[in-house]
C-alpha cells in the first residue's frame, strides 16, 4: 500500500482494448517450470473460481493448498446456479462477437465496470466453453450433436450455454473433477470443513491465513507465497437471500480489516424471479432461473387487490407490465429493471398472493404454442422445484415470483491482475468487484468465476511470484501469533457472553434493516437511519447473544455467530457506500435520482468511479478512495431497453 | 397458508465419531406445514439454544436440493418419505399432526458420524480422486464443436451426471453399498467421447477405491434408486459392472 501514493493503480495494460490481454500475457514475468514447485499458493474457496484456480495452478506446477467450508469441495454455492453461462462463440450465427459480449456486459453493468477487465472476460469466454466440454460437462445439445444456446436477459443474441436447469452444478463438477485430478497427482492438498478467520500479512504482503477446523475446533496457521480468495459474495447480510446458508463475508471482511480495500459494496443484485417469502420461519429464498423469462410472461391484474384465481382473470384484465413498459426487450429486460418494475407494481397495490408481494410468471401461452413436453424438457427441474415448495402446479396455473437478493457485484478491490491493493492477495469470482459494474447480466457469474480461475489468476499469480521479493517466514512469525490470538480471543469472547437471544435472531433483525433501507430502493434518510440501527444491533449482539457449546467441537452456532458478527461490521461499509453514491445505477437505486418515468438516473459527471473503501476501525467511517472509470471504447448512454 | 401441527421427534444424538450415540426425544408444537424439514429443525434448535442446550447438528447449505450437503434418514427412509427430494426440499405438509419422526444420520462404516446427523462423506471425494475426471489440462481443449455428441448419448450422460453426491444411496442400501454413486460418476464420463481414453482405468480404479473405503456390495435391492433425490437409475450399476469386468480382464492380460 505504501508504494501507491496517489489513488489506486488499476494496472491496465496499454494498447488498444482488443490487444491488452494478449500483450499483457507476453509482458508478464514467468516462473521457470522447475521453480514453480518451490512456490506455495493458498486458495480459499472451491467454487467455480477457487476450484478452477487451484486445479490450474497445480497443473502449472505450484503447490496449492485448497480450503473449503463444506465437507467436500463439490458443494460450493456455484453449484446452485441454474440458467447458464455466456460465451461469445456465435454458434447461432446471430451476430454475436467478443465485442458484442463486451459491450452488452459494460452496458448491462450500467457503465460502472472496468472496460479492460470486461473485454478480457469476453475474450476468454470462448476458451471456457472449450475447457468445460473437454472435461465432460454435459451441456445441452441439439439433434445434430452440437451445443444448444438460449437467450438471457440484457442480450438480443443467444449466447448462453446451459445444462438443463443445473448449469452451475455441471460446471462445478467439471472444476471439481479437475481439482480431484490434481489432488490425486499430489499438487493440491485439500482442507475441507475449514473456515478462514483471518489473513496474515508479513512485510506488507499477504502470506497466510488462520482457519478454524470446524470438526475439532482447532485453530490452524497456514503459510504461503500468495493467497487467493474465492469466497463468494456477501448477499447474506440481508439474512434472506438465494445464497447458501454458509455463504458469508467473513473471509473478505477479514482481508479488508487487514488493509484490502472493499469496492462498491452497495452494488447488490436483486434477482427478479424468486419464490416469494411465505412466513417468519423462512430461512432462505429460492431462485427460479432467469431463463424462465424466455418463455414465461410476467403480469399482475389490472385491478388493485384482485383476489380472483389467476386462471379466472381474462387476458384483457392482465397487465403484462414489462412488455408494456419495455416493448423492445419485454420480459427479457436486465435483472435490475425487472426487479424494480415488480416492486413498483406491488408497492402500487397490484401485487398478488397472500402477502401481496408477488407477481405472476405465466407459461400458459408458451405451453399453448410449444406444448407441455417442450416446456418440460427445457425447465422440468425448475417446475418440479417450484411445485415442491409452493404445492401448486405451474403447468396449470402461473407461478408466483418476487425479487430476492441474489448476487453481489461489489467485493474486494482488485487491479487488472486480480490482485488487491494488498500485495500477494488475489481475489477471484464473486468475491472481487471488477467485471459486472452496478448490475450483473444473467449467465455472466459462471463465466467470470471460471474465467478468473482457469485463465487469469494462474498467469497473474505467476507474474507476481516471479517478481515478488518475499522475506523468509514461518508460522511462528509474530504476525501469525498475533492473528491467531485475535481469532481465539474473539471466539472466547462470543462464548462468554451467554446472553438471551439467538444468533439467528440478530441476523434476521440485521437483514430486515438492510432490506428495508439498503435494498431495492435507497434514500438518504433511510440510510442514515440504517446506520444507527446497525450500530445498535451490533452493540446488543455483543451484550446479549447466546452462543452455546464449546470452541473445541463441531459447533454450528459458533460458526454462525462469527459470520453474523462480521456482517454487523460489514453492513456499515455497505451503507456508507450507498449513501455516498447519490446517483442511481444498475442495482443501486437512489430514490432521489430517477427519471420522470421512474427509471434509474445515472450521474456520470460526478459518479463515474469505483469506490474503494479503506478500513479505519469498527464503527468508524472508512476512507473512500476513488478509481476513475475511463471509457475508451463504449459510449456512455442512458441505458434503455424500451 | 399452511396449518400448524405437533410432532414428536426422536433424534440421534452423538457427540463425535468416537462417542456412543443415543436417541433423544423432543416434542415440537406449532410447526407450520409450509416449512421445509430443515426449517422445522431450525425451530427446534432455536428452542434448544434459548435454554442453553446443545442444538442438533446437521449438515445443510444451499437448501435448494442441489449441493448434496443435507440428508438424514427419516422414519427409515433416506431424505424422508417424498420421492425424488432432498431433505431440504421436503416440506412438513407430508406429515400429519401427532406424527412421530425418527431422525438418524446416513449410516455407513465409510461415513463416520461427525456429530448427530452430520457425517463425513470424504470417501466419495477419494473415489473421485481415483479416476472421476478427464485428464485435460486448462488450455488444452479443442473447440467445443470439434466433437459432436449425439443428443441421446449426451442426455444419458447428463442423467448420470445429475448425481449430487449426497450419500442417500449408501444410507438406503442394506449393505451400505456406494454402487449407485460410483456408477453414476463412471457412466457420466464413460458415456461421452471425452471420457473414452481413460474409460478402463477410470472404472477399475474407482471401483477399487470404493471397495477399500469400506462400502458394502450390491445385492440388487434397488433401494438406492428409490432413495435417490435425483432419481439416478440402477442401470448405471449394470453398465459399470460390464465395464469393470472388461477392464479387469484387460488389466489381467
Amino acid at each position: 500500500m505504501a508504494t501507491r501514493k496517489t489513488g489506486l493503480n488499476s494496472n491496465i495494460p496499454d494498447g488498444p482494448m482488443a490487444e491488452k490481454w494478449e500483450s499483457h500475457k507476453f509482458n508478464m514475468k514467468l516462473v521457470n517450470p522447475a521453480n514453480k514447485r518451490k512456490f506455495n499458493v493458498i486458495v480459499v474457496g472451491t467454487g467455480l473460481a477457487g476450484g478452477a484456480a487451484a486445479a490450474s495452478m497445480s497443473e502449472l506446477g505450484y503447490n496449492v493448498q485448497s480450503f473449503c467450508i463444506q465437507d467436500s469441495p463439490r458443494r460450493a454455492h456455484s453449484i446452485a446456479a441454474q440458467g447458464g453461462i455466456n460465451a461469445a462463440k456465435n454458434y447461432q450465427n446471430d451476430g454475436d462477437s467478443v465485442h458484442r459480449l463486451f459491450y452488452d456486459t459494460v452496458k448491462g453493468g450500467d457503465y460502472r465496470a472496468r472496460e479492460a477487465n470486461v473485454h478480457r472476460l469476453s475474450e476468454i469466454s470462448r476458451n471456457i466453453i472449450d475447457q468445460c466440454v473437454a472435461q465432460g460437462v454435459p451441456f445441452a445439445r441439439d439433434y445434430g450433436g452440437l451445443l444448444d444456446n438460449r437467450s438471457f436477459g440484457g442480450a438480443q443474441v443467444s449466447r448462453t450455454f446451459y445444462a438443463r436447469g443445473q448449469t452451475g452444478q455441471q460446471l462445478l463438477l467439471g472444476a471439481y473433477s479437475a481439482l480431484m485430478k490434481e489432488v490425486n497427482k499430489g499438487g493440491v492438498t485439500l482442507h475441507t470443513r475449514r473456515e478462514m478467520l483471518d489473513l496474515v500479512v508479513i512485510d506488507g504482503r499477504a502470506r497466510g491465513i488462520i482457519v478454524r477446523n470446524l470438526v475439532t475446533g482447532q485453530v490452524e496457521r497456514h503459510i504461503a507465497d500468495a493467497v487467493c480468495m474465492a469466497t463468494g459474495g456477501y448477499g447474506n447480510v440481508f439474512y434472506l437471500s438465494t445464497n447458501a446458508m454458509a455463504s458469508n463475508v467473513t473471509a473478505t471482511w477479514r482481508c479488508h480489516k487487514r488493509g484490502a480495500y472493499f469496492a462498491n459494496p452497495c452494488f447488490t443484485q436483486i434477482h427478479p424471479t424468486c419464490i416469494p417469502v411465505s412466513g417468519d420461519h423462512q430461512s432462505k429464498l429460492t431462485l427460479m432461473s432467469e431463463s424462465l423469462r424466455n418463455d414465461g410472461r410476467i403480469w399482475v391484474p389490472k385491478k388493485k387487490d384482485d383476489d380472483r384465481h389467476p386462471n379466472d382473470i381474462p387476458e384483457d384484465e392482465r397487465d403484462y407490465y414489462l412488455e408494456r413498459r419495455y416493448p423492445a426487450f419485454g420480459n427479457l429486460v436486465p435483472r435490475d429493471v425487472a426487479s424494480r418494475a415488480a416492486k413498483e407494481r406491488c408497492d402500487a397495490g397490484y401485487g398478488v398472493g397472500q402477502t401481496k408481494k408477488a407477481v405472476y410468471l405465466d407459461f400458459g401461452s408458451a405451453i399453448e404454442r410449444l406444448g407441455k413436453d417442450a416446456i418440460e424438457a427445457k425447465y422440468g427441474n425448475l417446475f418440479h422445484m417450484y411445485q415442491k415448495i409452493m404445492d401448486t402446479n405451474p403447468y396449470t396455473q402461473p407461478m408466483m415470483i418476487y425479487p430476492a437478493v441474489h448476487y453481489t457485484m461489489g467485493g474486494l478491490w482488485v487491479d487488472y491482475n486480480l490482485m488487491s491493493n494488498l500485495p500477494g492477495l488475489f481475489v477471484l469470482g464473486e468475491a472481487n468487484f471488477s467485471d459486472h459494474g452496478a448490475n450483473r447480466l444473467g449467465a455472466s457469474a459462471l463465466m467470470q468465476g471460471l474465467g478468473d480461475g482457469y485463465f487469469v489468476a494462474p498467469l497473474t499469480v505467476g507474474n507476481y511470484l516471479a517478481e515478488a521479493d518475499l522475506v523468509d517466514a514461518d508460522t511462528e512469525d509474530e504476525a501469525f501469533v498475533e492473528a491467531e490470538e485475535g481469532v481465539t480471543g474473539r471466539i472466547e469472547e462470543m462464548l462468554s457472553i451467554k446472553g438471551s437471544r439467538t444468533v439467528d435472531d440478530f441476523h434476521r433483525e440485521l437483514g430486515l434493516v438492510m432490506w428495508d433501507k439498503c435494498g431495492m430502493a435507497r434514500n438518504e434518510r433511510g440510510l442514515k437511519q440504517a446506520l444507527k440501527e446497525v450500530r445498535q444491533i451490533r452493540a446488543e449482539f455483543w451484550e446479549d447473544v447466546n452462543v452455546v457449546g464449546t470452541e473445541g467441537s463441531f459447533n454450528q452456532v459458533l460458526e454462525r455467530a462469527g459470520r453474523v458478527a462480521d456482517f454487523l461490521e460489514f453492513a456499515e461499509c455497505m451503507i456508507y457506500d450507498a449513501a455516498e453514491r447519490k446517483e442511481s445505477c444498475g442495482g443501486h437505486f437512489r430514490e432521489e435520482s430517477q427519471t420522470e418515468e421512474g427509471e434509474a438516473l445515472r450521474d456520470d459527471k460526478n459518479f463515474s468511479f469505483c469506490s474503494a473503501w479503506e478500513f479505519k476501525g469498527v464503527g468508524k467511517k472508512p476512507k473512500l478512495h476513488k478509481e476513475a472509470l475511463k471509457f475508451e471504447v463504449v459510449k456512455l448512454t442512458q441505458r434503455s431497453y424500451k | 397458508m399452511g396449518k400448524k401441527i405437533t410432532l414428536t421427534l426422536r433424534v440421534w444424538r452423538q457427540q463425535n465419531s468416537q462417542a456412543e450415540g443415543q436417541f433423544a426425544t423432543y416434542k415440537v408444537t406449532d410447526i407450520d406445514t409450509d416449512m421445509s424439514f430443515l426449517e422445522m429443525l431450525d425451530v427446534v434448535n432455536a428452542g434448544i439454544e434459548l435454554q442453553s442446550g446443545d442444538p442438533i447438528a446437521f449438515d445443510h447449505d444451499c437448501r435448494e436440493g442441489i449441493c448434496g450437503m443435507c440428508g438424514a434418514v427419516v422414519n427409515g427412509q433416506a431424505h424422508g418419505p417424498d420421492r425424488g427430494t432432498t431433505l431440504c426440499q421436503l416440506h412438513m405438509r407430508h406429515f400429519s399432526d401427532g406424527d412421530t419422526l425418527v431422525i438418524e444420520p446416513f449410516r455407513s462404516r465409510a461415513f463416520p458420524v461427525v456429530k448427530d446427523i452430520a457425517v463425513d462423506r470424504g470417501a466419495f471425494d477419494r473415489v473421485i480422486q481415483a479416476g472421476g475426471y478427464v485428464s485435460v489440462r486448462t488450455g488444452q481443449a479443442p473447440d467445443a464443436h470439434a466433437v459432436p455428441i449425439a443428443k441421446e448419448a449426451a442426455d444419458k450422460a447428463f442423467d448420470a451426471a445429475a448425481c449430487i453426491g449426497c450419500g442417500a444411496c449408501v444410507a438406503a442400501c442394506p449393505n451400505a453399498s456406494a454402487m449407485l454413486f460410483v456408477s453414476a460418476k463412471v457412466s457420466h464420463l464413460n458415456l461421452l467421447p471425452q471420457g473414452q481414453p481413460q474409460k478402463d482405468s477410470r472404472v477399475f480404479n474407482m471401483v477399487n477405491q470404493m471397495d477399500s473405503e469400506g462400502f458394502g456390495n450390491c445385492s440388487n435391492e434397488y433401494e438406492c434408486e428409490a432413495a435417490c433425490p435425483k432419481e439416478i437409475s440402477v442401470q448405471n450399476i449394470a453398465r459399470m459392472n460390464r465395464q469393470y469386468l472388461k477392464a479387469a480382464i484387460k488389466n489381467e492380460g
